[in-house]
Protein backbone atom coordinates (compact mmCIF):
# COMPACT_ATOMS: atom_id res chain seq x y z
CA UNK A 1 0.00 0.00 0.00
CA UNK A 2 2.03 3.03 -1.19
CA UNK A 3 -0.40 5.29 1.20
CA UNK A 4 2.22 7.95 2.02
CA UNK A 5 3.05 9.76 -1.39
CA UNK A 6 -0.64 10.21 -1.57
CA UNK A 7 -0.89 11.80 1.49
CA UNK A 8 2.16 13.98 0.87
CA UNK A 9 1.03 14.75 -2.44
CA UNK A 10 -2.47 16.22 -0.90
CA UNK A 11 -0.67 18.05 1.98
CA UNK A 12 1.89 19.98 -0.33
CA UNK A 13 -1.25 20.98 -2.90
CA UNK A 14 -3.69 21.90 0.50
CA UNK A 15 -0.61 23.81 1.52
CA UNK A 16 0.49 25.46 -2.11
CA UNK A 17 -3.12 26.31 -2.90
CA UNK A 18 -4.81 29.13 -0.85
CA UNK A 19 -7.81 27.08 0.40
CA UNK A 20 -6.05 25.52 3.64
CA UNK A 21 -4.87 28.89 4.70
CA UNK A 22 -7.96 30.40 4.28
CA UNK A 23 -9.72 27.40 5.92
CA UNK A 24 -7.95 27.31 8.62
CA UNK A 25 -8.19 31.19 9.43
CA UNK A 26 -11.96 31.00 9.20
CA UNK A 27 -12.11 28.56 11.78
CA UNK A 28 -9.73 30.36 14.07
CA UNK A 29 -11.10 33.54 13.74
CA UNK A 30 -15.10 31.94 14.33
CA UNK A 31 -14.21 29.60 16.69
CA UNK A 32 -11.92 32.20 18.58
CA UNK A 33 -15.00 34.78 18.25
CA UNK A 34 -17.55 31.96 19.61
CA UNK A 35 -14.70 31.29 22.76
CA UNK A 36 -14.61 34.94 23.94
CA UNK A 37 -18.04 35.41 23.96
CA UNK A 38 -19.12 32.24 25.92
CA UNK A 39 -16.07 32.92 28.59
CA UNK A 40 -16.70 36.72 28.80
CA UNK A 41 -20.59 35.41 29.38
CA UNK A 42 -19.39 32.82 32.01
CA UNK A 43 -17.11 35.39 33.33
CA UNK A 44 -20.27 37.89 34.28
CA UNK A 45 -22.63 35.00 35.30
CA UNK A 46 -19.48 34.21 38.37
CA UNK A 47 -18.86 37.72 39.10
CA UNK A 48 -23.27 38.12 39.96
CA UNK A 49 -22.68 34.64 41.39
CA UNK A 50 -20.68 36.46 43.88
CA UNK A 51 -23.76 38.15 45.43
CA UNK A 52 -25.89 34.98 45.11
CA UNK A 53 -24.18 31.92 46.17
CA UNK A 54 -27.54 29.91 45.71
CA UNK A 55 -26.47 30.44 41.68
CA UNK A 56 -22.86 29.75 42.21
CA UNK A 57 -23.72 26.25 42.78
CA UNK A 58 -24.68 25.68 39.27
CA UNK A 59 -21.91 27.20 37.82
CA UNK A 60 -19.01 25.13 36.63
CA UNK A 61 -16.42 25.35 33.59
CA UNK A 62 -17.15 22.24 31.89
CA UNK A 63 -21.23 22.82 31.44
CA UNK A 64 -20.91 26.33 30.81
CA UNK A 65 -17.52 27.07 28.90
CA UNK A 66 -16.39 23.43 27.60
CA UNK A 67 -20.08 22.02 25.84
CA UNK A 68 -21.45 25.02 24.72
CA UNK A 69 -17.55 25.53 23.20
CA UNK A 70 -17.47 21.95 21.26
CA UNK A 71 -20.94 22.53 20.19
CA UNK A 72 -20.43 25.52 18.39
CA UNK A 73 -17.37 24.20 16.88
CA UNK A 74 -19.21 21.40 15.24
CA UNK A 75 -21.27 23.59 14.13
CA UNK A 76 -18.09 25.34 12.33
CA UNK A 77 -17.22 22.11 10.95
CA UNK A 78 -20.81 21.64 9.60
CA UNK A 79 -19.50 24.37 7.13
CA UNK A 80 -16.26 24.32 6.67
CA UNK A 81 -15.32 20.57 6.22
CA UNK A 82 -17.23 20.26 2.98
CA UNK A 83 -14.84 22.92 1.58
CA UNK A 84 -11.81 20.86 2.99
CA UNK A 85 -13.07 17.78 1.26
CA UNK A 86 -14.26 19.49 -2.02
CA UNK A 87 -11.25 19.28 -4.08
CA UNK A 88 -9.97 15.82 -3.46
CA UNK A 89 -11.61 13.91 -6.20
CA UNK A 90 -13.88 16.67 -8.04
CA UNK A 91 -10.58 18.47 -8.79
CA UNK A 92 -8.83 15.46 -10.20
CA UNK A 93 -11.25 14.39 -12.03
CA UNK A 94 -11.97 17.93 -13.70
CA UNK A 95 -8.45 18.17 -14.81
CA UNK A 96 -7.93 14.69 -15.71
CA UNK A 97 -5.05 14.21 -13.59
CA UNK A 98 -7.31 11.24 -11.69
CA UNK A 99 -6.25 9.35 -15.36
CA UNK A 100 -2.85 9.44 -14.38
CA UNK A 101 -3.58 9.05 -10.46
CA UNK A 102 -5.59 5.78 -11.45
CA UNK A 103 -2.69 4.33 -13.57
CA UNK A 104 0.01 4.64 -11.89
CA UNK A 105 1.01 1.26 -9.59
CA UNK A 106 -1.53 2.11 -6.45
CA UNK A 107 -4.68 0.27 -5.60
CA UNK A 108 -7.51 2.51 -5.02
CA UNK A 109 -7.97 1.99 -1.75
CA UNK A 110 -4.70 3.57 -1.17
CA UNK A 111 -4.98 6.94 -3.15
CA UNK A 112 -8.66 6.75 -0.88
CA UNK A 113 -6.59 5.96 2.60
CA UNK A 114 -3.53 8.72 1.53
CA UNK A 115 -6.71 11.35 0.35
CA UNK A 116 -8.58 10.92 3.38
CA UNK A 117 -5.99 11.26 5.98
CA UNK A 118 -4.23 14.55 4.46
CA UNK A 119 -7.92 16.08 5.10
CA UNK A 120 -7.79 14.39 8.24
CA UNK A 121 -4.49 16.00 9.63
CA UNK A 122 -5.52 19.00 8.07
CA UNK A 123 -8.38 18.98 10.14
CA UNK A 124 -6.25 17.83 13.36
CA UNK A 125 -4.48 20.76 12.91
CA UNK A 126 -7.69 22.91 13.30
CA UNK A 127 -8.79 21.65 16.07
CA UNK A 128 -5.46 21.84 17.52
CA UNK A 129 -5.19 25.24 17.47
CA UNK A 130 -8.06 25.63 19.69
CA UNK A 131 -6.06 23.97 22.65
CA UNK A 132 -5.34 27.30 23.29
CA UNK A 133 -8.73 28.19 24.99
CA UNK A 134 -9.03 25.30 27.60
CA UNK A 135 -5.25 26.84 28.33
CA UNK A 136 -7.05 30.22 28.69
CA UNK A 137 -9.18 29.04 30.95
CA UNK A 138 -6.71 26.75 33.17
CA UNK A 139 -5.13 29.92 33.71
CA UNK A 140 -8.66 31.51 35.52
CA UNK A 141 -10.36 28.93 36.76
CA UNK A 142 -10.57 25.13 37.60
CA UNK A 143 -10.90 22.79 34.99
CA UNK A 144 -11.99 19.17 34.42
CA UNK A 145 -9.44 17.62 31.88
CA UNK A 146 -11.68 14.30 31.59
CA UNK A 147 -14.45 15.58 29.93
CA UNK A 148 -12.24 18.22 27.19
CA UNK A 149 -10.27 15.42 26.85
CA UNK A 150 -13.24 13.03 25.19
CA UNK A 151 -14.57 16.46 24.15
CA UNK A 152 -11.58 16.29 21.90
CA UNK A 153 -11.79 12.52 20.81
CA UNK A 154 -15.60 13.15 19.89
CA UNK A 155 -14.83 16.18 17.51
CA UNK A 156 -11.70 14.00 16.48
CA UNK A 157 -14.70 11.23 15.41
CA UNK A 158 -16.81 13.67 13.99
CA UNK A 159 -15.30 15.52 11.79
CA UNK A 160 -13.58 12.37 10.54
CA UNK A 161 -17.34 11.05 9.78
CA UNK A 162 -17.55 14.73 8.01
CA UNK A 163 -14.55 14.28 5.93
CA UNK A 164 -15.43 10.33 4.93
CA UNK A 165 -19.23 11.41 3.72
CA UNK A 166 -17.21 14.74 1.71
CA UNK A 167 -14.42 12.26 0.19
CA UNK A 168 -17.83 10.43 -1.28
CA UNK A 169 -19.41 13.62 -2.69
CA UNK A 170 -16.12 14.54 -4.07
CA UNK A 171 -16.01 11.37 -5.95
CA UNK A 172 -19.52 11.20 -7.62
CA UNK A 173 -19.01 14.37 -9.07
CA UNK A 174 -16.41 16.48 -11.14
CA UNK A 175 -17.64 19.86 -9.88
CA UNK A 176 -16.37 20.65 -6.60
CA UNK A 177 -19.44 23.06 -5.37
CA UNK A 178 -21.60 19.88 -6.28
CA UNK A 179 -19.45 18.51 -4.08
CA UNK A 180 -19.64 20.30 -1.10
CA UNK A 181 -23.14 21.60 -1.35
CA UNK A 182 -23.67 17.39 -1.53
CA UNK A 183 -21.60 17.07 1.74
CA UNK A 184 -23.28 19.81 3.38
CA UNK A 185 -26.52 18.64 2.95
CA UNK A 186 -25.80 14.73 3.89
CA UNK A 187 -24.65 16.20 7.18
CA UNK A 188 -27.27 19.14 7.88
CA UNK A 189 -30.05 16.09 6.96
CA UNK A 190 -28.15 13.96 9.35
CA UNK A 191 -27.84 16.44 12.27
CA UNK A 192 -31.70 17.83 12.02
CA UNK A 193 -33.01 13.91 11.88
CA UNK A 194 -32.64 14.03 15.50
CA UNK A 195 -34.81 16.62 16.11
CA UNK A 196 -37.59 15.12 14.73
CA UNK A 197 -36.67 11.90 17.01
CA UNK A 198 -38.37 13.98 19.98
CA UNK A 199 -42.01 13.87 18.63
CA UNK A 200 -41.79 10.59 16.59
CA UNK A 201 -41.48 8.66 20.24
CA UNK A 202 -41.48 5.40 20.58
CA UNK A 203 -38.82 3.07 18.34
CA UNK A 204 -38.90 5.09 15.14
CA UNK A 205 -37.82 8.31 17.50
CA UNK A 206 -34.74 6.15 18.98
CA UNK A 207 -33.70 5.01 15.63
CA UNK A 208 -33.49 8.34 13.92
CA UNK A 209 -32.01 10.00 17.40
CA UNK A 210 -29.09 7.20 16.87
CA UNK A 211 -29.02 8.28 13.53
CA UNK A 212 -27.96 12.06 14.62
CA UNK A 213 -24.39 12.88 14.37
CA UNK A 214 -25.07 15.41 17.30
CA UNK A 215 -26.52 13.33 19.45
CA UNK A 216 -23.72 11.21 19.59
CA UNK A 217 -21.31 13.87 19.71
CA UNK A 218 -22.83 15.64 23.45
CA UNK A 219 -21.95 12.62 25.40
CA UNK A 220 -18.30 13.31 24.56
CA UNK A 221 -18.39 16.87 25.70
CA UNK A 222 -20.12 15.87 28.98
CA UNK A 223 -16.92 13.58 29.49
CA UNK A 224 -18.97 10.52 29.17
CA UNK A 225 -16.98 8.19 26.39
CA UNK A 226 -19.42 5.51 25.44
CA UNK A 227 -18.08 2.40 22.80
CA UNK A 228 -22.15 2.60 21.02
CA UNK A 229 -21.06 6.40 20.35
CA UNK A 230 -17.35 5.45 19.02
CA UNK A 231 -18.94 2.76 17.48
CA UNK A 232 -21.33 4.90 15.64
CA UNK A 233 -18.69 7.15 14.18
CA UNK A 234 -16.41 4.41 12.98
CA UNK A 235 -19.30 2.81 11.48
CA UNK A 236 -19.99 5.54 9.47
CA UNK A 237 -16.48 6.25 8.52
CA UNK A 238 -16.49 2.83 7.19
CA UNK A 239 -19.35 2.51 5.52
CA UNK A 240 -18.79 6.16 3.68
CA UNK A 241 -15.24 4.74 2.54
CA UNK A 242 -16.46 1.57 1.36
CA UNK A 243 -19.39 3.83 -1.17
CA UNK A 244 -16.76 6.06 -2.01
CA UNK A 245 -14.36 2.86 -3.06
CA UNK A 246 -17.69 1.74 -5.60
CA UNK A 247 -17.85 5.32 -6.80
CA UNK A 248 -14.43 5.33 -7.92
CA UNK A 249 -14.91 1.72 -9.34
CA UNK A 250 -18.06 2.42 -11.26
CA UNK A 251 -16.34 5.81 -12.54
CA UNK A 252 -13.92 3.07 -14.28
CA UNK A 253 -16.51 1.44 -15.89
CA UNK A 254 -18.24 4.25 -17.43
CA UNK A 255 -15.00 6.11 -18.39
CA UNK B 1 4.98 -6.59 -25.54
CA UNK B 2 1.80 -5.15 -26.32
CA UNK B 3 -0.72 -8.10 -27.18
CA UNK B 4 -4.29 -6.93 -27.93
CA UNK B 5 -6.68 -9.31 -28.80
CA UNK B 6 -10.58 -8.60 -30.51
CA UNK B 7 -10.84 -5.66 -28.12
CA UNK B 8 -14.00 -3.78 -27.89
CA UNK B 9 -15.75 -0.91 -26.19
CA UNK B 10 -19.11 0.41 -25.63
CA UNK B 11 -20.19 3.97 -24.28
CA UNK B 12 -23.98 2.17 -23.77
CA UNK B 13 -25.42 1.76 -27.33
CA UNK B 14 -22.17 3.83 -29.06
CA UNK B 15 -19.37 1.48 -29.40
CA UNK B 16 -16.06 2.96 -29.49
CA UNK B 17 -13.83 0.27 -30.91
CA UNK B 18 -14.82 -2.73 -32.53
CA UNK B 19 -12.41 -6.31 -32.69
CA UNK B 20 -9.29 -4.17 -32.23
CA UNK B 21 -6.60 -6.73 -32.73
CA UNK B 22 -2.64 -5.78 -32.85
CA UNK B 23 0.77 -6.57 -31.81
CA UNK B 24 3.93 -4.37 -30.63
CA UNK B 25 7.07 -5.99 -30.39
CA UNK B 26 10.06 -5.49 -27.64
CA UNK B 27 11.78 -2.15 -28.65
CA UNK B 28 9.92 -1.02 -31.39
CA UNK B 29 7.72 2.56 -31.48
CA UNK B 30 4.27 2.02 -33.00
CA UNK B 31 2.35 4.62 -34.28
CA UNK B 32 -1.20 4.46 -33.68
CA UNK B 33 -2.99 6.86 -36.95
CA UNK B 34 -6.54 7.53 -37.50
CA UNK B 35 -9.14 10.59 -38.22
CA UNK B 36 -10.60 12.09 -34.46
CA UNK B 37 -12.82 10.58 -33.26
CA UNK B 38 -11.86 6.41 -34.64
CA UNK B 39 -11.30 5.22 -30.75
CA UNK B 40 -7.42 6.30 -30.50
CA UNK B 41 -7.76 7.55 -26.69
CA UNK B 42 -10.11 4.43 -26.27
CA UNK B 43 -7.94 1.94 -27.00
CA UNK B 44 -4.67 3.77 -25.25
CA UNK B 45 -6.99 3.97 -21.86
CA UNK B 46 -7.37 0.67 -21.67
CA UNK B 47 -3.93 -0.42 -22.56
CA UNK B 48 -2.97 1.88 -19.64
CA UNK B 49 -5.35 0.08 -17.14
CA UNK B 50 -7.87 3.45 -16.83
CA UNK B 51 -10.97 1.35 -17.96
CA UNK B 52 -11.62 -1.89 -18.91
CA UNK B 53 -12.58 -3.28 -22.24
CA UNK B 54 -16.11 -4.54 -22.70
CA UNK B 55 -14.92 -7.53 -24.17
CA UNK B 56 -11.27 -8.84 -25.60
CA UNK B 57 -7.77 -8.81 -23.88
CA UNK B 58 -4.80 -6.94 -23.94
CA UNK B 59 -1.93 -8.41 -22.72
CA UNK B 60 1.71 -6.13 -21.38
CA UNK B 61 4.65 -7.68 -21.17
CA UNK B 62 2.43 -10.98 -20.38
CA UNK B 63 0.58 -9.45 -17.77
CA UNK B 64 -3.22 -8.98 -18.37
CA UNK B 65 -4.20 -5.24 -18.22
CA UNK B 66 -7.82 -6.51 -16.48
CA UNK B 67 -6.69 -9.38 -14.19
CA UNK B 68 -3.32 -8.25 -13.81
CA UNK B 69 -3.84 -4.36 -13.62
CA UNK B 70 -1.18 -3.64 -10.59
CA UNK B 71 1.81 -6.03 -12.45
CA UNK B 72 1.29 -4.10 -15.85
CA UNK B 73 0.76 -0.26 -14.03
CA UNK B 74 4.03 -0.82 -12.48
CA UNK B 75 5.61 -1.38 -16.27
CA UNK B 76 4.01 1.10 -18.11
CA UNK B 77 4.49 5.05 -18.39
CA UNK B 78 1.44 6.59 -19.25
CA UNK B 79 1.29 10.46 -21.00
CA UNK B 80 -2.86 11.09 -21.79
CA UNK B 81 -4.46 13.01 -23.73
CA UNK B 82 -4.34 17.17 -22.99
CA UNK B 83 -1.29 16.37 -20.50
CA UNK B 84 -2.98 16.23 -17.10
CA UNK B 85 -0.27 17.66 -14.14
CA UNK B 86 -1.15 19.40 -10.89
CA UNK B 87 -0.68 23.13 -11.79
CA UNK B 88 -0.18 23.49 -7.98
CA UNK B 89 2.59 21.78 -7.68
CA UNK B 90 6.68 22.78 -8.65
CA UNK B 91 8.13 20.15 -11.33
CA UNK B 92 10.86 18.36 -9.57
CA UNK B 93 8.46 17.76 -6.17
CA UNK B 94 5.75 16.67 -8.75
CA UNK B 95 8.31 14.50 -10.24
CA UNK B 96 9.42 13.19 -7.02
CA UNK B 97 5.82 12.39 -6.22
CA UNK B 98 5.44 10.64 -9.14
CA UNK B 99 8.63 8.22 -8.75
CA UNK B 100 7.66 7.62 -5.48
CA UNK B 101 4.21 6.26 -6.37
CA UNK B 102 5.69 3.98 -8.84
CA UNK B 103 7.97 2.85 -6.46
CA UNK B 104 11.27 4.18 -6.47
CA UNK B 105 13.21 3.75 -3.23
CA UNK B 106 13.77 6.58 -1.38
CA UNK B 107 17.91 6.52 -2.25
CA UNK B 108 17.60 6.37 -5.71
CA UNK B 109 14.74 9.07 -6.41
CA UNK B 110 16.88 12.21 -6.57
CA UNK B 111 18.84 10.39 -8.98
CA UNK B 112 15.57 9.34 -11.32
CA UNK B 113 14.02 11.93 -11.45
CA UNK B 114 17.00 14.26 -12.17
CA UNK B 115 17.78 11.56 -14.80
CA UNK B 116 14.25 12.17 -16.62
CA UNK B 117 14.49 15.80 -16.62
CA UNK B 118 17.82 15.66 -17.56
CA UNK B 119 16.11 13.75 -20.72
CA UNK B 120 13.46 15.58 -21.13
CA UNK B 121 15.00 18.95 -20.76
CA UNK B 122 13.12 20.48 -18.39
CA UNK B 123 16.26 20.82 -15.44
CA UNK B 124 15.96 24.60 -15.90
CA UNK B 125 11.96 24.85 -15.29
CA UNK B 126 11.98 22.07 -11.78
CA UNK B 127 11.46 24.88 -9.58
CA UNK B 128 8.54 26.16 -11.66
CA UNK B 129 4.98 25.97 -10.51
CA UNK B 130 3.40 23.74 -13.38
CA UNK B 131 0.83 25.68 -13.80
CA UNK B 132 2.59 28.93 -15.09
CA UNK B 133 4.59 27.32 -17.83
CA UNK B 134 4.34 26.99 -21.49
CA UNK B 135 1.95 24.26 -23.36
CA UNK B 136 5.96 22.70 -24.69
CA UNK B 137 6.95 22.41 -21.21
CA UNK B 138 4.08 20.92 -19.70
CA UNK B 139 4.04 18.77 -22.54
CA UNK B 140 7.72 17.59 -21.79
CA UNK B 141 7.13 17.66 -17.67
CA UNK B 142 4.03 14.86 -18.93
CA UNK B 143 6.77 12.48 -21.29
CA UNK B 144 9.04 13.03 -18.18
CA UNK B 145 6.69 11.67 -15.91
CA UNK B 146 5.63 8.49 -17.86
CA UNK B 147 9.16 7.93 -18.33
CA UNK B 148 10.50 8.06 -14.94
CA UNK B 149 11.02 4.47 -13.03
CA UNK B 150 11.83 3.29 -16.29
CA UNK B 151 9.03 1.09 -17.30
CA UNK B 152 8.82 -1.36 -20.34
CA UNK B 153 6.16 0.35 -22.44
CA UNK B 154 5.25 3.88 -22.93
CA UNK B 155 1.76 4.74 -23.97
CA UNK B 156 1.98 8.26 -25.72
CA UNK B 157 -1.89 9.88 -26.43
CA UNK B 158 -1.14 12.92 -28.85
CA UNK B 159 2.45 13.77 -27.34
CA UNK B 160 2.78 16.73 -29.95
CA UNK B 161 -0.61 17.86 -29.67
CA UNK B 162 -0.85 21.71 -29.72
CA UNK B 163 3.04 22.83 -29.83
CA UNK B 164 4.98 24.95 -31.66
CA UNK B 165 6.89 23.37 -34.56
CA UNK B 166 10.30 23.94 -32.84
CA UNK B 167 8.87 22.20 -30.01
CA UNK B 168 7.25 19.68 -32.22
CA UNK B 169 10.53 18.70 -33.62
CA UNK B 170 12.55 18.68 -29.86
CA UNK B 171 9.68 16.10 -28.62
CA UNK B 172 9.89 13.88 -31.65
CA UNK B 173 14.28 13.49 -31.37
CA UNK B 174 13.02 12.89 -27.89
CA UNK B 175 10.59 9.96 -28.61
CA UNK B 176 12.92 8.58 -31.06
CA UNK B 177 15.96 8.18 -28.33
CA UNK B 178 13.39 6.32 -26.70
CA UNK B 179 13.43 3.38 -28.88
CA UNK B 180 14.98 0.29 -28.27
CA UNK B 181 14.86 1.34 -24.19
CA UNK B 182 11.42 1.17 -24.17
CA UNK B 183 8.50 -0.34 -26.22
CA UNK B 184 6.31 2.92 -27.45
CA UNK B 185 3.13 3.31 -29.05
CA UNK B 186 2.03 6.72 -29.83
CA UNK B 187 -1.12 7.91 -31.36
CA UNK B 188 -1.30 11.20 -33.28
CA UNK B 189 -3.22 12.43 -36.31
CA UNK B 190 0.17 13.99 -37.46
CA UNK B 191 1.23 12.12 -40.51
CA UNK B 192 4.75 12.98 -40.81
CA UNK B 193 5.29 12.72 -37.59
CA UNK B 194 4.92 8.75 -37.85
CA UNK B 195 6.62 8.23 -40.89
CA UNK B 196 9.88 10.20 -39.20
CA UNK B 197 9.44 8.21 -35.71
CA UNK B 198 7.96 4.95 -35.96
CA UNK B 199 9.20 1.60 -37.14
CA UNK B 200 5.38 0.31 -37.51
CA UNK B 201 2.13 1.80 -37.78
CA UNK B 202 -1.45 0.40 -37.26
CA UNK B 203 -4.39 2.44 -38.38
CA UNK B 204 -7.96 3.16 -37.17
CA UNK B 205 -10.88 4.31 -38.58
CA UNK B 206 -14.32 4.13 -37.31
CA UNK B 207 -13.33 2.23 -34.52
CA UNK B 208 -12.07 -0.89 -36.23
CA UNK B 209 -8.08 -1.27 -38.06
CA UNK B 210 -8.42 -1.15 -41.19
CA UNK B 211 -4.15 -1.72 -41.76
CA UNK B 212 -1.16 -2.51 -40.23
CA UNK B 213 2.37 -3.27 -40.57
CA UNK B 214 5.96 -1.73 -41.56
CA UNK B 215 5.29 1.48 -43.64
CA UNK B 216 6.94 0.02 -46.63
CA UNK B 217 5.00 -2.61 -46.76
CA UNK B 218 1.89 -0.42 -46.02
CA UNK B 219 3.08 1.45 -49.25
CA UNK B 220 3.65 -1.43 -51.00
CA UNK B 221 0.27 -2.56 -50.19
CA UNK B 222 -2.05 0.36 -50.86
CA UNK B 223 0.50 2.03 -53.94
CA UNK B 224 1.54 -1.10 -56.16
CA UNK B 225 3.01 1.36 -58.24
CA UNK B 226 6.10 3.32 -58.57
CA UNK B 227 5.66 6.85 -60.01
CA UNK B 228 7.65 9.27 -62.06
CA UNK B 229 6.83 12.93 -62.46
CA UNK B 230 7.71 13.74 -66.35
CA UNK B 231 7.90 17.30 -68.01
CA UNK B 232 8.45 16.85 -72.09
CA UNK B 233 8.30 19.41 -74.61
CA UNK B 234 6.22 17.79 -77.26
CA UNK B 235 3.10 17.10 -78.78
CA UNK B 236 0.96 16.49 -75.71
CA UNK B 237 -0.98 13.58 -77.12
CA UNK B 238 1.92 12.03 -78.71
CA UNK B 239 3.49 12.00 -75.82
CA UNK B 240 1.07 10.12 -73.52
CA UNK B 241 0.79 7.65 -76.05
CA UNK B 242 4.62 6.79 -76.42
CA UNK B 243 4.79 6.59 -73.15
CA UNK B 244 2.19 4.47 -72.61
CA UNK B 245 3.98 2.23 -75.22
CA UNK B 246 6.92 1.82 -72.83
CA UNK B 247 6.62 -1.88 -71.51
CA UNK B 248 5.93 -1.62 -67.71
CA UNK B 249 3.86 1.22 -68.09
CA UNK B 250 0.84 1.03 -66.09
CA UNK B 251 -0.94 4.48 -66.70
CA UNK B 252 0.36 7.70 -67.73
CA UNK B 253 -1.80 10.92 -66.40
CA UNK B 254 -1.93 14.19 -68.03
CA UNK B 255 -1.65 17.02 -65.47
CA UNK B 256 -1.89 19.81 -68.25
CA UNK B 257 -0.09 21.89 -70.86
CA UNK B 258 1.57 24.96 -70.20
CA UNK B 259 3.65 26.93 -73.32
CA UNK B 260 3.75 23.78 -75.25
CA UNK B 261 5.82 22.00 -72.22
CA UNK B 262 3.46 18.55 -70.73
CA UNK B 263 3.32 17.60 -67.52
CA UNK B 264 2.49 13.81 -66.65
CA UNK B 265 2.67 11.30 -64.56
CA UNK B 266 4.19 7.65 -65.19
CA UNK B 267 3.17 5.16 -63.29
CA UNK B 268 4.82 1.55 -63.77
CA UNK B 269 5.30 -1.42 -61.80
CA UNK B 270 7.46 -1.33 -58.81
CA UNK B 271 11.16 -2.50 -59.19
CA UNK B 272 10.89 -1.60 -63.02
CA UNK B 273 12.45 1.74 -63.92
CA UNK B 274 11.28 3.09 -66.93
CA UNK B 275 13.47 6.42 -67.08
CA UNK B 276 15.94 5.29 -69.48
CA UNK B 277 13.24 4.29 -71.82
CA UNK B 278 11.57 7.99 -71.66
CA UNK B 279 14.90 9.57 -71.92
CA UNK B 280 15.53 7.37 -75.01
CA UNK B 281 11.60 8.14 -76.30
CA UNK B 282 12.34 11.39 -75.79
CA UNK B 283 15.71 11.60 -77.59
CA UNK B 284 14.34 9.69 -80.54
CA UNK B 285 11.68 11.79 -81.03
CA UNK B 286 13.40 14.98 -80.99
CA UNK B 287 10.99 16.28 -77.85
CA UNK B 288 12.91 17.68 -74.91
CA UNK B 289 13.33 16.34 -71.63
CA UNK B 290 12.82 18.91 -69.05
CA UNK B 291 12.46 17.10 -66.16
CA UNK B 292 12.13 13.58 -65.08
CA UNK B 293 11.89 12.83 -61.18
CA UNK B 294 10.80 9.69 -59.11
CA UNK B 295 7.84 10.45 -56.74
CA UNK B 296 8.22 8.62 -53.19
CA UNK B 297 4.28 7.61 -51.84
CA UNK B 298 4.43 9.16 -48.32
CA UNK B 299 2.09 7.63 -45.43
CA UNK B 300 -0.32 10.83 -46.18
CA UNK B 301 -1.23 9.28 -49.20
CA UNK B 302 -1.46 5.48 -47.64
CA UNK B 303 -3.48 6.65 -44.81
CA UNK B 304 -5.49 8.94 -47.29
CA UNK B 305 -6.17 5.99 -49.79
CA UNK B 306 -7.64 4.12 -46.35
CA UNK B 307 -9.17 6.17 -44.98
CA UNK B 308 -11.22 7.29 -48.10
CA UNK B 309 -11.74 4.47 -49.44
CA UNK B 310 -13.41 3.18 -46.14
CA UNK B 311 -15.61 6.21 -46.36
CA UNK B 312 -16.54 5.28 -50.11
CA UNK B 313 -16.94 1.94 -49.34
CA UNK B 314 -19.91 2.85 -46.36
CA UNK B 315 -21.12 5.88 -48.62
CA UNK B 316 -21.85 3.03 -51.28
CA UNK B 317 -23.70 0.78 -49.03
CA UNK B 318 -27.55 1.31 -48.90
Amino acid sequence: MRVWPIFKKEMRLYFTSPIAYVVVAIFALIAGYFFYSIFAFFTLASMQSMMNPAMARELNVTDSVVRPLFSNISVILLLLIPLVTMRLFAEERRSGTIELLLTYPVRDGAVLAGKYLAALVLYALMLALTLLYPGIVVAFARLEWGPVATGYLGLLLMGGTFIAVGLFASALTENQIVASITTFGILLMLWIIGWSADYAGGAWGKVLQHLSILEHNDNFAKGVLDTKDVVYYLNFIALALFLTLRALEARRWKG
Amino acid sequence: MIEVERLTKSYGPLTAIRDVSFSVAPGEIVGFLGPNGAGKSTTMRILACFMPASSGTVRIAGYDVFRESLKVRKRIGYLPENVPLYVDLRVAPYLDFVAEVKGVGRAERRRRVAEAMERCLITDVQHRLIGRLSKGYRQRVGLAQAIIGDPEVLILDEPTLGLDPKQITEIRSLIKSLAGRHTVILSTHILPEVSMVCSGVVIINQGSIVAQGPIDTLVDQFFPTARLEVEIAGPPAAVHDGMRAIPGVVAVEGLGVTDGVGRFVVESARGRDVRGEIFALAAQQRWSLLELKRVGTTLEEVFIRIVAGEQAADEARP
